[in-house]
């Protein structure tokens, strides 16, 4: 690419919030379209999400889950892979939680969440190891093989849930439920020995905060040690890396290990934080949701945690507008889409006009 | 398993391998000229929808037919707009398009019909009828060729036939053709077709343009034809499973049939036993749905034959100044 021609905070500002401005204009031209109101609409969903504390209970929820997945992928591009199996090893992660908490007796809620936090990321790492084995010493196109370990994931759980871990009394493809010693703390137990009401019921727990430190130890990572850097030279340019003598098969193994593990965590918030047992859909597209958050938080780790938020409240509000208008919740997969487009394909849509002012307010 | 078990099963392949072929052909050409196309199963999809809804307000599934290419085709043109002209990145567009199809259908299908996401079942003449071939009931006695003719060729939708013609029409065109040469110049080397005078812009939009018609062709056929109407989510990932198929066939117009005919036997046999037994082992019905994808990686990792790609694909082209 040619060299910048818009500073950088531009660059990292208004090329998203522009692309997410079109996006949401879209948005509301589908509303208008079927006949709703998107005014009505976005008021149902700021309400519904941001409106209390039973709201922010639900967004800061699923927020946690698209911090994690958002940052498996951000990690994942500084060094210019696109590992669209995000879905694929949090599934997988979800069955490391369930059997490090079904089966080992923990006596409490933070043992068990170490554990599982270890074997979540084990798990997930593990269904990303192959696809990048695989880039690194065969060549092989790793967001194609990513996409096909998704299947193979889906697959193999759905085998696992209604065949292997199913109890035999119950018939819905889950697993037994955790004990109940098991239950993480939610905002609820943490904020009240603080004086501050929050409400018992939205599922957001403290991996909340674990998910933010993940964010802050991945900067670290790719600013502040020798790995980052080479993660992202790789990504700048992989034969001037190979020249500076970083190897590509460590690199590629490396990134996609971390994406892997940081993708399978999420699951320690949607099955521990959440219904408490494993579901065929513990996932709920939130590997793909990283995808938008990543490209929207520009694969930066403290870019993501504006765009995680902003997705967990198009989450829960989506939820809430199906509820209270015809609007059904895959409202919020048309904005997905909108914004993978315009921030992730069309950006140079947007970056071009830009540039074009930028050149004319220079020129002045 | 009897014969009438086996003649069951290859003519529901027949039946379910016809989406796949259309939508791997698709994939065929558009990556042939150098432009990646993850968006198959988004396209599928839309064009479900649409020919659904407009076969059921027409009553006619012709009319479904163009409804579906014409949105398969703008969403082709999305593609190629985000691809082509504004050099984004092919498979982040091809993402955006999928969960656009996703979230689309269902948005538009409830405010249109206020089913929960589907369409109104579709009869009549809203659907594609079966078509006897010619003698097909005279030969229905006559063993072993008689029969594969009259019951696994015959009694199928007319797409069937059209997408089967489509592989030598396909090959013909991209090896026997000007413009299929060009084509495939396109997506190993642009700056060459460039500098010859050719527009690769142009190439790439019909490439483009051509992969959706047969998207949409395929997704006609999920909704109109397969099944009676639109459901949620209906195209089920066979957009990948053509992706699948394309890299299975290494890019190739007569592999893509085999290719496609396999995996929908692998569809066929999973419908007919949900589990399999084979004496030592019993296979789950969800090994066998994970076979294709299986089947792809082990392709893909070279161990089998080494599937290499168009060597532009994924580039887009920027012409020096």
């Amino acid at each position: 690419m040619s060299a910048r021609r818009i500073p950088q905070w531009a660059d990292v500002t208004l090329v998203p919030l522009i692309s997410l401005l079109i996006a949401f204009a879209l948005s509301a031209l589908v509303i208008l379209a079927i006949g709703e109101d998107p005014v009505r609409a976005t008021r149902l969903m700021v309400n519904g999400a941001l409106g209390s504390t039973y709201g922010w209970g639900y967004t800061l929820y699923y927020a946690t889950n698209f911090l994690f997945t958002g940052l498996a992928v951000s990690i994942a591009f500084q060094a210019r892979l696109f590992n669209i199996g995000g879905e694929g090893q949090a599934m997988l992660g979800g069955l490391g939680v369930a059997l490090a908490c079904l089966f080992i007796p923990w006596p409490n809620w933070w043992t068990a969440i170490i554990a599982a936090m270890a074997s979540a990321a084990l798990f997930g790492a593990l269904w990303a190891m192959i696809p990048a084995w695989l880039q690194a010493k065969r060549g092989s196109h790793i967001v194609i093989t990513t996409i096909m370990f998704n299947f193979i994931a889906f697959s193999l759980m759905n085998y696992l849930l209604s065949h292997v871990l199913r109890p035999p009394a119950s018939m819905d493809p889950a697993t037994a439920r955790f004990p109940a010693q098991l239950r993480l703390p939610r905002l609820h137990d943490i904020l009240e020995p603080l004086g501050i009401e929050f409400s018992r019921s939205g599922p957001a727990n403290v991996m909340l905060f674990i998910a933010l430190a993940a964010c802050v130890l991945a900067w670290v990572m790719l600013w502040r040690t020798r790995l980052g850097f080479e993660i992202r030279a790789f990504g700048q340019s992989e034969p001037a890396a190979h020249y500076a003598g970083i190897s590509s098969v460590k690199i590629i193994m490396l990134v996609m290990l971390i994406s892997g593990g940081l993708a399978g965590m999420m699951a320690v918030n949607s099955v521990m934080g959440g219904p408490q047992r494993l579901v065929m859909n513990a996932v709920e597209g939130a590997g793909f949701i990283g995808i938008a958050v990543a490209l929207m938080g520009r694969s930066h780790p403290f870019g993501i945690i504006p765009a995680a938020l902003l997705f967990g409240f198009l989450f829960q509000g989506g939820s809430e507008l199906a509820i209270e208008t015809s609007i059904p919740r895959e409202m919020i997969v048309i904005i997905q889409a909108l914004v993978i487009m315009f921030t992730g394909a069309l950006d140079n849509m947007v970056r071009r006009p830009l540039e074009a002012v930028f050149v004319m307010l220079r020129g002045r | 398993m009897d014969i009438a078990t086996i003649v069951q099963i290859l003519d529901s392949t027949l039946r379910l391998a016809t989406p796949l072929l259309f939508a791997c052909l698709a994939g065929l050409i558009s990556e042939r000229a150098g432009i990646f196309d993850i968006g198959l199963e988004g396209k599928l999809l839309i064009a479900a929808f649409f020919s659904a809804a407009y076969a059921h307000y027409s009553g006619s599934a012709w009319v479904g037919l163009g409804v579906g290419v014409l949105a398969s085709v703008i969403f082709g043109l999305v593609h190629g707009v985000a691809s082509i002209t504004f050099r984004g990145n092919q498979l982040i567009s091809g993402v955006a398009i999928n969960f656009l199809a996703a979230g689309m259908t269902v948005v538009v299908a409830q405010s249109w019909f206020a089913q929960g996401g589907r369409t109104p079942s579709l009869m009549g003449d809203a659907r594609f009828q079966r078509l006897d071939l010619p003698f097909a009931e005279a030969l229905r006695d006559v063993p072993l060729l008689g029969q594969v003719y009259s019951q696994i060729l015959s009694g199928h939708s007319i797409l069937v036939y059209l997408g089967l013609a489509c592989v030598p029409l396909t090959w013909w065109g991209l090896y026997r053709t000007r413009f299929g040469l060009r084509l495939r110049a396109v997506g190993e080397n642009p700056a060459a077709v460039d500098t010859a005078g050719v527009s690769v812009v142009r190439l790439r939009y019909m490439a483009v343009i051509i992969a959706g018609v047969l998207c949409g062709i395929g997704g006609a056929y999920l909704a109109t034809s397969l099944s009676a109407g639109f459901v949620k989510d209906m195209s089920a990932g066979r957009g990948f499973i053509a992706l699948a198929a394309m890299i299975f066939a290494k890019w190739r117009p007569w592999h893509a049939l085999g290719a496609v005919l396999l995996f929908g036997m692998l569809e066929a046999i999973a419908n007919r036993f949900p589990s399999l037994d084979l004496g030592i082992i019993t296979l789950p019905g969800q090994f066998m749905s994970a076979l294709p994808y299986i089947l792809t990686v082990v392709i893909l990792a070279g161990f089998v034959g080494r599937a290499i790609p168009p060597r532009a694909g994924g580039e887009p082209y920027v012409k020096e100044r």
